[in-house]
């Protein structure tokens, strides 16, 4: 059957055809369920196994969990008491952290969005770099911070002003700090970029023939607009920051502590550290267990809280972009 | 090629301006010159390096990575282009309006305020005068007079469109720029805009690039045709229209082809 034919359709031409089409649609049908059923099924395990750390957690974690819990330190070679200090320690560097990582992060986004130009080889090079930061486990981070900040940075500071007493030349909440600031500069960096591209050119364009420098038409127009994808990437740096371990294992978290951080040069105790800690160096395990679970949940629901927020934060920016066009 | 049939000095005086992308060229060598206080119109088909060649008459073309000029363009006899000659006092004197209006996400106030803020106005009541003056200018006052304060993003289309103008009026421009400022609105809206533009240049001198033959008909004193990168014919509207010299100008607007 082609188009030139002149003679019209016989009717068995016509049946012809509706079962060819008959086919061809349970052809696709099939087609479409199996691959339904396949992605379906790798939702489901995503989902199964989520569910099953939660609901271990939340069911193990839960029955330990209380006032006291929360507002006490660690007691009886931590078989007993809280894990107040470490909910402190990790708010403490957690601030830092964000002082010192996002302003850098931000800048360097803004310049590599901003001011470089898209072409040159050097801006390609720095994504690269930044890509390739992001990668680095984040042991080697720690190991960095060691040799870096402490070693180098502290000891350097102690020579200087401390007649090299050891006051910063060993870990420290402010070294902590800052190798998590490092760690935590790419997320920073891409989402502040994301962010930047989401600002349509015709608003520059708007504001530089209005007769403002670029200096202006980035700090009035473009930053403003790009807010809320900054704070959504400072909000999961912070929620990675909580969560880490290496970073701070040689840098500043402390096996145990009974008092708070009291300056920068001191130690501090941190919610992911105490896990690593109660699990492989109890030495009652059934005691610890408890605990452990609950540290755990705690853990848990500081880092959730701060990813849905981060969600929340995003999905407000996208519903006011949909009406902004 | 100039139309300056009246003793009357040019605002702009453009000379063998051309516009590269890279090692292409976008448009020229293009020497016209723009009357003050008249409207002058730019048409051709797509592509033909109109707006371009309007971009470049404010130095916006500079954003474009790659983009270089060459020739010359005077505004009141002082030149645009040159070593120390800063393109954001040039562009407070030559004002833009874009295709596609791009009202910030602020307030409407906020919106006009713009330009005299980032100039370092802080005087609220000055502020506030000229906010009134600008808008009342983009015939948008009676509209907008009592939700000031409301965002931007509330107006229509053709609200927002003047908006914008009232935007690059606000710091007093002595040229405006208008880059096809109707062609995203309905006719009422577009009936608006025109209207305005016949108003506006009682006092300013306009520069719009339009899709539109009829369009530039209505509105324009003078009227530049380009075609393929190239001024092919300036001159007064009412000539270019009935009495064009050059047959690639009687067949665009006789709709022959673009």
């Amino acid at each position: 059957m082609t188009a030139t034919d002149a003679a019209p359709p016989t009717a068995a031409d016509r049946a012809a055809l509706a079962l060819q089409a008959a086919r061809r649609t349970r052809r696709n049908f099939l087609a479409d369920g199996a691959l339904a059923a396949a992605t379906g099924a790798a939702l489901l395990i995503v989902l199964a196994i989520l569910a099953m750390i939660l609901f271990d957690i939340v069911r193990n974690g839960t029955p330990h969990l209380s006032w006291t819990f929360l507002s006490k330190p660690p007691s009886e070679g931590m078989t007993a008491g809280g894990i107040f200090p470490a909910i402190v320690g990790m708010v403490e560097m957690v601030v830092l952290m964000t002082l010192a990582g996002v302003p850098i992060g931000v800048a360097t986004a803004i310049y590599l969005h901003e001011y470089a130009s898209p072409v040159s080889p050097l801006t390609r090079a720095i994504r690269i770099a930044v890509a390739n930061l992001a990668g680095v486990p984040s042991i080697v981070f720690g190991l960095f911070g060691l040799g870096f900040f402490v070693q180098f940075i502290g000891a350097g500071i102690d020579k200087a002003f401390f007649h090299g007493d050891k006051v910063f030349g060993q870990p420290a909440l402010i070294w902590a700090a800052l190798t998590m600031a490092v760690l935590t500069l790419p997320v920073v960096i891409v989402a502040t970029e994301e962010a930047l591209r989401a600002v349509p050119q015709e608003l520059r364009e708007a504001s530089l023939a209005l007769g403002a420098t670029k200096f202006q038409t980035v700090f009035n127009v473009v930053v403003p607009q790009a807010s809320t994808g900054i704070l959504t990437g400072t909000i999961l740096a912070v929620s990675r920051g909580a969560g880490e371990v290496a970073p701070i294992l040689f840098t500043g978290a402390a096996y145990f502590l009974p008092l708070l951080p009291k300056n920068l040069s001191s130690q501090f105790m941190s919610p992911s550290y105490h896990v690593y800690v109660l699990s492989t160096q109890s030495p009652d395990v059934d005691a610890t267990k408890p605990i452990l679970y609950a540290t755990v949940l705690v853990l848990l629901a500081l880092t959730f809280t701060l990813n849905i927020a981060a969600v929340v934060v995003r999905a407000r920016m996208r519903r006011r972009a949909g009406v902004a066009t | 090629m100039t139309a300056n049939t009246e003793p009357q000095e040019p605002k702009l005086v453009v000379r063998d301006l051309t516009v590269w992308y890279g090692e292409k060229k976008g448009v020229g060598p293009v020497g016209l010159d723009i009357v003050g206080q008249h409207v002058t119109a730019l048409i051709g088909p797509s592509g033909c390096g109109k707006s371009t060649f309007l971009r470049s008459l404010n130095r916006m073309n500079e954003l474009i990575p790659g983009c270089r000029v060459t020739g010359d363009v005077k505004l009141d006899g002082d030149p645009i282009y040159g070593t120390g000659i800063d393109p954001v006092a040039i562009r407070r004197r030559i004002g833009m309006v874009f295709q596609r209006s791009n009202p910030f996400p602020k307030t409407i106030k906020e919106n006009v305020a713009y330009g005299l803020r980032i100039g370092g106005l802080r005087d609220a009541r000055e502020i506030d005068a000229r906010v009134e003056r600008a808008l009342t200018q983009a015939a948008l006052w009676e509209e907008v007079k009592d939700r000031l304060d409301d965002s931007a993003m509330g107006l229509s289309g053709g609200q927002q469109q003047r908006l914008c103008i009232a935007r690059a009026l606000a710091v007093e421009p002595e040229v405006l720029l208008m880059d096809e400022p109707a062609s995203a609105l309905d006719p009422i809206a577009t009936a608006h805009i025109e209207e305005l533009i016949n108003e506006l240049s009682a006092e300013y001198t306009v520069v719009i690039v339009t899709h539109n033959m009829q369009q530039a008909a209505r509105v324009a004193d003078y009227t530049a045709f380009f075609y393929l990168g190239e001024l092919v014919e300036f001159d007064r509207t009412d000539v270019l229209f009935t009495k064009p010299s050059n047959s690639r100008t009687e067949d665009y607007i006789t709709g022959r082809f673009g």
